[in-house]
């Protein structure tokens, strides 16, 4: 009996407990083998390293598959967390590479070339802790779980949620954004921060080390995926899900709703972050433009696109989105906005379980399909058009 | 803030103050229009900020139509262009609420999502047709310039122009929505639409038409927002996320409430502006609302409904 | 003169009578409501309102429409905020409490309409309602121990699901999804049990398992029914409190209530 109800939930749960749980795995396996065995090996460095930035935003969507797929918390801003993490990440880099040596002929030696231009003399006290290899990679989870737990707290104690909540995430990238883009002093402005170069001396910019780095990427990024898969299968899990669609029965069950929101959001906060930095590293910059409105709000449509409740098809679909972005704004800039503006309108209207749900309703019956007359294929039988008498037994063989 | 005696500053305030008028004339219509689509249907419309440029982009028609072709009534094109943007915006609106609101009725945080991917969708349809670059209506002549009460302070024609445009609109919606029986079946629906259903309103058209004056009041802000800047493709979406907290701030189902929060937030922007930069103005508005809705998520004016 | 008084005497007697009956010491009881009152916008949903539940007793709520029985509910559980008045549960005031702290300390509800987790099983649904491992950590930890699972077949047991528990809680006919709710209750131990309309679109058949069911609670905890079903409250009830427009108006056995000619006036009809 416990062996049944253990399987991942839902109805009728004995069977489709363990076919759920293969299927999953079957998903994830695929997965692994493209990230790490297929990509690798068949596409150049630069096209790895597109790949590799789209798996760091793949971290983002990770993040909204927890908190809005299955908590039903919609946060448009989750560029914020992203890029406060690449931010991070982005303060060490620099620092390390404006050693007074290499910026000897700037005015002020030893502080970033942007602050040099902006008339800085001398480095602002938040830069300084950042110096510290160890402070940095502490700051990039820390910083942005800090502020998604101010945020969630102020907002969920007091029952601001749906709808509410999304706009005022969105006004608070909004802000962020444009302090960043403010405060050229301090952040590198519109341009960011840039030439970033080595890591605790480790080159960051060979094709050797962005390799190095892709693997590095994928691995943190399985690893999400599985703590996402533990966190889900938990009766929080199961919690996520009964709040998002009975909250209230969920109070009445003598949960205190708030504290698992806040829990969630700053979860899905810390994935992001974990992406913002590893794109930092890997791309080597990181800016504004990822931390604004329109950016936060794509971020949505990568997870929307994979299935908003599997986090295997929120990596899908953020892959698939960006690929076709890239391809797109190539080819046919015009159309691109379109398309994606209608994708936005398909993930809800048309299909709103994305891929996984594709996959789902179609792409199984489709795969048995093909499984059966693959099956039929490789015994004999051949395609029948009419049942008619076997193929006669004699027929002629080659003689030994 | 140095360098200024107390009566400049006075001046400086009061002509800020106007100047943050027509800033608040437009958030007000837009806001209007969205308090009236939220407030009273609950449905989030992120391409309320496209509407406004709907407006914006029929008077530039306009404009440079009857420049071209009839000089004689480029004088008066603009009351004309007015209306103009207010019946195709609403027009519009009411083919969006049958084809992309209706089938998600229920589903807010969806409704949001289809919207934005309308919005990028008109956005690309403008640069088509009308190129990237902004463009700018020609205001006729006796809505340029400005009257000069006192020394100091300088009010702009087409400020006044456009603020009593509003006050008209203002008073008509609230006139519409509490005096009227067209009004009456919107709150009926609202407040409970089985009943109101059941006493035979037609609740699927009471939902269009208000959706179309929502984005009617959008269109007409366009209009009233040639006068105080240039039109671009994402001209609207600059609006959206400031109209969005004006209703929010306001409490979402109170008109009055809307008035109160767009008037407080413009002023509070425009006078900022001046000592600050605008970034910095823009952020610290932003910020106190937010942290204010924090303490009181309700907005300013709740209704006190039965939880 | 003094048949008068006697008459007057008797008369004021039984005033009381239909007043607040005779009122023991605060300890005896197990819920205390003193002088309650909600208004929204002015209109007084609940006005002045007292009543007192002893530890063991199956109380029945009943009244018109809009008499404010649900709204009672409310703010007993925490889900509204009264205006003015206490309410004492086991000597401690809960009046300010908010809703799961309110559950946490013996108090469950249920609603009027099924409210259970459709997108889970029976057996999930009346899981997620143990007392234990309630709080972010504590569900992130809670393990599926033999004895949890113990508890949800006992609570399965009671309200005739046991052997459906692997279904999906969505595929259980109305009657069963009544049960299931209150499984969920009954899973959290509450001293006090507070249903709205438990019967609501039950066959008759399922009215009767439902009256064994309550009335076999009621052994080891007080409930409080709010019920419009009269022969069901008839069968199950121990005392009847009435209800007319947020204000008290009547309280005793079912057959004492039957007669009040108020009650029979604003309800139960001629």
């Amino acid at each position: 009996m416990s062996q049944a109800i253990n399987g991942a939930g839902g109805v009728d749960g004995a069977t489709n407990g363990a076919a759920n749980a293969r299927r999953q795995l079957m998903a994830i396996g695929v997965l692994a083998f493209l990230v790490f065995l297929v990509f690798p090996a068949l596409l150049d460095p630069f096209r790895l390293g597109m790949v590799g930035k789209y798996l760091t935003y793949a971290f983002v969507a990770l993040g909204l598959v927890l908190c809005w797929g299955h908590g039903g918390i919609l946060s448009l801003g989750q560029g914020v967390f992203f890029g406060l993490g690449g931010y991070c990440m982005a303060m060490f880099l620099k620092l390390e590479a404006s050693d007074p040596i290499s910026t000897a002929i700037q005015s002020t030696p030893g502080i970033p070339d942007f602050m040099d231009w902006n008339q800085l003399t001398q480095l602002p006290l938040f830069w300084r802790p950042f110096r510290s290899l160890a402070f940095s990679l502490l700051a990039v989870p820390a910083v942005p779980c800090l502020l998604a737990l101010i945020i969630g707290v102020a907002m969920f104690k007091r029952r601001v949620g749906g709808v509410y909540f999304a706009i005022i995430t969105q006004a608070i990238a909004a802000i962020l954004s444009i302090l960043i883009i403010g405060r050229q002093g301090w952040t590198g402005g519109v341009n960011g921060i840039t030439d970033l170069k080595t890591l605790h001396g480790w080159d960051l910019r060979t094709d050797h080390a962005r390799r190095i780095l892709y693997f590095v990427n994928a691995l943190l990024l399985f690893g999400a995926i599985a703590l996402g898969r533990w966190v889900l299968g938990t009766k929080l899990g199961r919690l996520l899900v009964a709040m998002r669609d009975k909250e209230e029965r969920v109070r009445f069950s003598g949960y205190d709703v708030a504290n698992v929101k806040v829990f969630v959001f700053v979860l899905a906060a810390a994935l992001s972050a974990v992406g913002g930095a590893m794109f930092t590293l890997q791309v080597g910059f990181m800016s504004p433009s990822f931390v604004g409105i329109v950016p936060s709000i794509e971020m949505v449509v990568f997870a929307a696109v994979g299935g908003r409740e599997s986090l295997v098809g929120a990596v899908y679909g953020t892959l698939l989105v960006n690929w076709s972005k890239t391809y797109f704004s190539e080819k046919f800039p015009q159309l691109w906005l379109v398309l994606m503006g209608a994708l936005f309108i398909g993930v809800v209207k048309v299909f709103p379980r994305g891929l996984a749900g594709l996959y789902e309703s179609h792409g199984r019956a489709w795969l048995a399909a093909v499984r059966e007359r693959l099956g039929r294929l490789l015994s004999g039988e051949g395609r029948r058009i009419t049942p008619g008498p076997p193929a006669p037994a004699s027929v002629e063989r080659p003689e030994p | 803030m140095g360098g200024y005696s107390l009566g400049e500053l006075k001046s400086i305030l009061v002509m800020q103050g106007f100047n943050g008028l027509s800033l608040f004339c437009v958030l007000l219509l837009m806001a209007l229009g969205l308090a009236i689509i939220f407030g009273q249907m609950g449905v989030i419309n992120m391409a309320h900020g496209e509407f406004l440029t709907i407006g914006a982009y029929t008077t530039y028609v306009l404009s440079t139509a009857s420049a071209r072709y009839a000089p004689w009534f480029h004088t008066y094109y603009f009351f004309f262009a007015v209306a103009a943007s207010f019946a195709i915006a609403a027009a519009i609106g009411y083919g969006v609420e049958i084809f992309l609101i209706r089938p998600l009725y229920r589903r807010p945080l969806d409704t949001l999502l289809a919207t934005w991917g309308l919005s990028l969708i008109m956005q690309q349809a403008f640069r088509s047709t009308f190129g990237a670059k902004e463009v700018s209506a020609t205001l006729p002549d006796w809505l340029m310039g400005s009257v000069k009460p006192t020394e100091n302070i300088d009010i702009p024609i087409n400020g006044m122009f456009v603020m009593g445009l509003t006050i008209v609109l203002t008073a008509s919606i609230v006139l519409l929505l509490y005096r009227s029986r067209w009004g009456l079946s919107v709150r009926a629906t609202t407040q409970n639409r089985e009943m109101a259903g059941a006493v035979g309103i037609d609740t699927r058209k009471v939902d269009r038409l208000t959706f179309a004056l929502g984005c009617g009041f959008a269109g007409v802000a366009g209009a009233a927002f040639t006068t105080i800047g240039s039109t671009g493709p994402t001209s609207g979406s600059l609006y959206i996320v400031d109209t969005f907290l004006v209703v929010v701030f306001g409490g979402a189902q109170s008109l009055i409430g809307t008035i109160a929060s767009a008037f407080t937030i413009a002023q509070a922007q425009s006078t900022t502006e001046f000592f600050l930069t605008g970034s910095v103005a823009k952020v610290l508005t932003l910020s106190a609302v937010i942290i204010i809705l924090m303490l009181r998520p309700q907005g300013l004016m709740a209704l006190k409904v039965r939880r | 003169m003094t048949t008068l008084a006697i008459t007057g005497a008797a008369g004021l007697a039984a005033a009381v009578e239909t007043a607040h009956p005779a009122r023991k010491p605060a300890e005896d009881y197990l819920l205390t409501v003193e002088g309650l009152t909600v208004s929204f916008d002015g209109f007084k949903v609940i006005d002045d309102l007292s009543l007192a539940v002893e530890p063991r007793e199956l109380r029945a709520v009943i009244g018109p429409n809009g008499a404010g029985k649900t709204t009672l509910l409310d703010l007993i559980s925490g889900r509204t905020r009264a205006t003015s008045g206490t309410i004492l549960f086991k000597g401690r005031d809960i009046t300010r409490l908010r809703e799961h702290e309110i559950v946490r300390a013996g108090i469950g509800r249920k609603f009027q309409t099924p409210s259970i987790y459709e997108t889970l099983t029976v057996f999930e649904n009346l899981e997620m309602s143990y007392p234990r491992g309630r709080s972010v950590f504590g569900s992130l930890g809670f393990r599926r121990t033999p004895e949890v699972i113990a508890k949800v077949e006992e609570a399965a047991t009671a309200i005739y699901l046991a052997d459906h528990l692997r279904r999906g809680a969505e595929s259980l006919s109305h009657g069963q999804k009544q049960w299931l709710e209150i499984g969920m209750l009954l899973i959290q131990e509450p001293e006090l049990l507070m249903l709205d309309e438990p019967v609501a679109g039950m066959t008759s058949a399922e009215r009767r398992r439902t009256a064994e069911l309550l009335t076999g609670l009621s052994e080891d905890r007080a409930l409080i029914v709010i019920e419009h079903d009269m022969e069901f409250v008839k069968n199950i009830a121990h005392r009847v409190t009435v209800l007319h427009q947020g204000k008290w108006l009547a309280e005793g056995s079912m057959d004492f209530v039957q007669a009040d000619p108020k009650v029979i006036e604003v309800y139960l009809g001629h």
